[in-house]
């Protein structure tokens, strides 16, 4: 089922399927307008909703009621007339809104009047020694096996981490049955007390109760050690213990697997190579997009819903999604706004799905040894760049990742910079007594994911293209 | 930053490291001056080649030039190596320029006929092949390749290990590095030059301007003439595969890594941040062309860059009349010719002139009014 | 490391790891396969040839390299099984014609 798209241009071009793309893309194709949502997995859903119209978990209960969601807004979705191309991942985006998309080895290409990029959050690096071994893993890695594939597992196996996410898992796992031998939560002691101002908030957001009692279910069967302040990984070429210290004693226990989670992120990545501004956001330790209300980038057609334009979770995301759907309505098609969900109606109900937003990224904050790697912990995992060979790099002149990429290859591998871009800049940033703002990011260009040379050559060329190229 | 140097060199990309390096070397103390994390530098964006073929059509002082450098570059790797431990990977053993289809094969033919009559220039025996004969260096060469040009002494380095071999032997020679100090200002008194940056003023006896295309600002401060013309040049490189091509080509060489570069596109256009698609889709129809294997290889990267390059392609090397002490250096190809400025150039600031049995045919002074055309041969 | 819950009714499907029949089930991506399989699936990576298994599974982190019918360095992780595929664990740097 390999599609191209079926038009050359659009109106609405959505990346991404998750909550906030689903949503986005059906607003826009409900309005009327010619709509194209594009998403490299296999199936619709995005992280949250992974797998949602072709689950083999078929006890509702076990993946909880949040994650069948997914599944109204995917028939809504396809009720409407917008196009959806599953595995296509999109390689390039410029200002001109023309998008590049590789679609079962071969790449399309098509305009936009008006982009949404919905292409969410990726894991926060969790760069502690050992996190390279065969065995260590993401929890969302795990959860993304048990909606798609209701794999479980089944070796010991120790979580560690914090966040709200870390407990779903956790509680997903044992409801179906799989192993989880300890949790380790790394949730610093201090942060308690930071986020005590926003509690208010949190008590009275749809989170607390939800949260509570997926608590109380993980600890009713699980050992579950707080306040870890330190945590390796170890094994000769495979995981084989997992050490930690808690309460300033150190315990080493055998592991199998090991599930890493310290929150999500934005994955900025195709927004950056389109040029879009990013800053650093100094409560969620990570680069989000400069946008106005409606989500609208610096780029003039370009807008980011959901956890890619600041990081607010599934349920904010489809009303992200739906407001840059209908902003671009009321900008392409004003009279077909009329049908929608007035704005001020989606602003406030907005504002109650972040209630309790400050809470959490306050109590969720991950500690420093757990972002800023020391040693010959290795940073960047594709090219093998240690801690130590970054702030050698910067001991001879590196001020940046860009001429740290120079001197030592990070971020050029592959994942291209996603599992080290922030960690290099949070260490450069230490290094260097400079704020992660002015430390910077990698320049990101296309091709935003790999492409075969075959699918680039077939781009189309102009008389004028191969002058530039061919000398005697 | 109140320290004197003996020498001040501005901009810290390969040809300023490679000055800077070089004076170290000679027991200088020397001050680089660059400018931070986001800027054009050519000496992070390059192709890494060591080329000789095709370089100096028009001005042979050129071609016996670059032939020196690629016959120092040996020198220069052990060198390093020996300073720092970093092993840039150097290859030498001859490098092709690939034609497709027999227009292409012509006209390089007639080039290098053109590059043979020239007189005076140094002869390093390029020739050109028959495909049947291209076949049995690059075995996995497609059908469409008609043959091509070869010369014995191309080669090739890993540019950015070189760039960060100087850097680290700054250290070791004593040479201070100051990133984030770009100049903007020149003046002298009291038989010293003061260098003005953000974080304070510099003072030297000498000052090297290395600066790239910046050069054409920074020369009139001290009497100096640098007139450029910048072209951008795009790059994309493949992930990394079993080693394939024991040759580096004019446009397609296979890293010490194993990644595959493909360059390099000549445009107008100046700005670094975007990419035209359809130029790096020649890029990439062409590499396919070439070596057809290479059509499943996954791409990583692509970027582009600006080259420093003087208005007519040629380097510049100069020294003020106004300013006694004041050096100017620019020039594409700073990979090929960083052995001569480490060795050379460094050697002849060190002594406090330019010497024109080297040097001269290099002097800003041939630019008596508008630019001439692009020669770089590159 | 996995196992499968028992209410996975999918069908079930055959590949081939480094020619060894293994029984996956439709809707698995490679990786999930190979993890679920029980055998040993690391790959070697291309810089220093250390040992890698999948990290994140969500097409990010490329630690999930695997030759796909003769087709080197696909992440695993994104693409389904189909009856009769072909996989091999890659060792290493991609090499020439895969
Ligand atoms: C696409 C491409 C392919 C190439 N391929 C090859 C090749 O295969 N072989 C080869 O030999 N050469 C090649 N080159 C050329 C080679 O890279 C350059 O000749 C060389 O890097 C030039 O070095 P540079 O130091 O003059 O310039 P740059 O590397 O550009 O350095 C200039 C430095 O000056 C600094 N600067 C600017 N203004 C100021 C100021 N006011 N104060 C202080 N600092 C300042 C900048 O920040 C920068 O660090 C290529 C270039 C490009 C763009
Ligand atoms: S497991 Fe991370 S990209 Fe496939």
């Amino acid at each position: 089922m390999t599609v191209a798209p079926k038009r050359e241009a659009y109106d609405v071009v959505v990346i991404g399927a998750g909550p906030a793309g689903l949503a986005a893309a059906a607003t826009s194709a409900e309005a009327g307008l010619s709509t194209l949502l594009l998403d490299e997995n296999i199936g619709p859903g995005g992280q949250v909703f992974r797998a949602i119209a072709s689950t083999p978990v078929t006890e509702r209960n076990q993946l909880g009621a949040d994650y069948w969601v997914g599944a109204d807004l995917v028939r809504t979705l396809r009720a409407s007339n917008a196009e959806i191309i599953q595995r296509a991942t999109v390689w390039s985006l410029d200002r001109n809104l023309e998008i590049a998309v590789s679609i079962g080895g071969a790449s399309a290409f098509a305009r936009a009047q008006r982009v949404i990029l919905a292409t969410g959050a990726l894991e926060r690096p969790f760069p502690i020694p050992g996190w390279t071994l065969p065995g260590v893993m993401t929890a969302g890695a795990a959860q993304t096996m048990l909606k798609s594939s209701a794999l479980v597992p089944d070796g010991r196996t120790v979580i560690a981490g914090q966040g709200p996410l870390l407990w779903l898992l956790a509680a997903q796992i044992l409801r179906l049955g799989g192993r989880i031998d300890r949790i380790l939560d790394t949730t610093e002691r201090g942060n308690y007390f930071a986020a005590l101002p926003h509690a208010f908030a949190f008590l009275t957001s749809p989170y607390f109760v939800k949260g509570l009692s997926m608590m109380r279910e993980v600890r009713a069967k699980v050992r579950v050690v707080s306040g870890v302040t330190e945590l390796a990984a170890a094994g000769d070429g495979q995981l084989a213990s997992v050490s930690y210290v808690a309460g300033g004693k150190r315990e080493t226990i055998p592991a199998d697997l090991l599930l890493l989670h310290q929150g999500v992120v934005p994955n900025v990545n195709l927004a950056m190579a389109a040029g879009v501004e990013h800053r650093w956001d100094d409560l969620q330790l990570c680069w989000s997009p400069v946008l106005d209300a409606s989500g609208n980038s610096s780029v003039a057609g370009i807008a980011i819903a959901g956890d890619g334009a600041g990081i607010g979770g599934a349920t904010a995301a489809v009303v992200r999604g739906r407001i840059a759907a209908r902003a671009a309505v009321e900008a392409l098609a004003p009279a077909a706004a009329a049908k929608l969900a007035p704005m001020a109606q989606l602003r406030a109900e907005l504002a109650k799905t972040e209630r309790g937003r400050m809470f959490l990224d306050t109590l969720f904050r991950p500690a420093p040894q757990f972002r800023i790697p020391a040693g010959d912990t290795i940073v960047c995992r594709c090219e093998e760049v240690t801690a130590k060979d970054i702030l050698d790099a910067v001991a001879i002149g590196a001020t940046g990742p860009n001429q740290l990429k120079a001197y030592r290859r990070t971020g050029m591998g592959p994942c291209q910079g996603r599992l080290c871009g922030l960690t290099v800049t949070e260490l450069m940033a230490q290094a260097r007594g400079k704020t992660p703002q002015e430390i910077g990011y990698y320049r990101l260009r296309a091709p935003v994911k790999p492409i075969t040379l075959a699918e680039l050559a077939a781009v189309p060329k102009s008389e004028a293209d191969v002058k530039a190229v061919v000398r005697g | 930053m109140s320290r004197d140097y003996d020498v001040a060199v501005v901009g810290g990309g390969l040809l300023g490291s490679a000055i800077a390096w070089g004076l170290g070397r000679l027991g200088k103390s020397v001050a680089v001056l660059d400018e931070g994390d986001i800027t054009k530098r050519a000496s992070r964006a390059n192709f890494a080649l060591i080329w000789v073929q095709s370089k100096g059509l028009g001005m042979p002082a050129y071609t016996v030039w670059t032939v020196r450098a690629s016959e120092a570059w040996g020198r220069l790797a052990s060198e390093l190596k020996q300073q720092t431990g970093l092993d840039v990977s150097l290859q030498q053993n001859g490098g092709f320029h690939l034609a497709l289809g027999e227009d292409e094969f012509g006209q390089r033919a007639d080039f290098v006929k053109r590059m043979h009559n020239q007189v005076g220039a140094a002869d390093y025996k390029m020739e050109m092949l028959p495909a049947s004969e291209v076949k049995k260096a690059l075995p996995l060469i497609g059908p469409e390749v008609s043959g091509g040009s070869y010369c014995p002494l191309d080669g090739h380095v890993n540019s950015l290990r070189t760039f960060r071999a100087f850097h680290t032997g700054f250290k070791a020679f004593g040479i201070d590095y100051f990133p984030e100090r770009p100049v903007s200002a020149i003046s002298k008194s009291g038989g010293e030059f003061r260098l003005t940056t953000p974080k304070g003023e510099l003072r030297a006896a000498k000052v090297v301007l290395a600066a790239g295309n910046a050069n054409q600002t920074l020369a009139p401060m001290v009497g100096l003439h640098a007139p450029m013309g910048p072209t951008r040049g795009q790059i994309v490189v493949t992930e990394r595969t079993m080693p394939f091509l024991p040759h580096p080509l004019t446009t397609l060489r296979q890293t010490d890594e194993g990644t595959v570069m493909i360059g390099d596109s000549m445009e107008d256009e100046l700005d670094d941040r975007a990419l035209k698609l359809s130029i790096s889709g020649v890029m990439a129809d062409r590499a396919q062309r070439m070596f057809p294997h290479l059509a499943r290889l996954n791409l990583v990267r692509s970027w582009a860059g600006i080259r420093v390059m003087p208005q007519d392609g040629f380097p510049i090397y100069d020294q003020s009349e106004t300013h006694p002490g004041a050096f100017v250096a620019c020039c594409h190809s700073g990979v090929t010719l960083a052995s001569n400025h480490a060795f050379e150039v460094a050697r002849m600031v060190a002594q406090g002139a330019l010497e024109p049995e080297l040097v001269g045919a290099f002097s800003a002074s041939r630019f008596g009014g508008a630019g001439a055309a692009n020669n770089s041969g590159y | 490391m996995f196992r499968r819950s028992e209410q996975d009714k999918r069908p079930q499907v055959e590949i081939f790891v480094d020619g060894v029949a293994v029984a996956a089930r439709q809707g698995d991506t490679v990786s999930a396969a190979l993890l679920a399989s029980g055998r040993d699936a690391r790959r070697s990576t291309a810089v220093s040839g250390a040992p890698r298994l999948p990290y994140c599974m969500m097409g990010v982190c490329f630690d999930c390299l695997v030759t796909i019918d003769g087709v080197g360095n696909r992440q695993g992780c994104l693409v389904p099984v189909a009856e009769g595929m072909q996989i091999e664990i890659q060792k290493g740097k991609r090499e020439i014609g895969k």
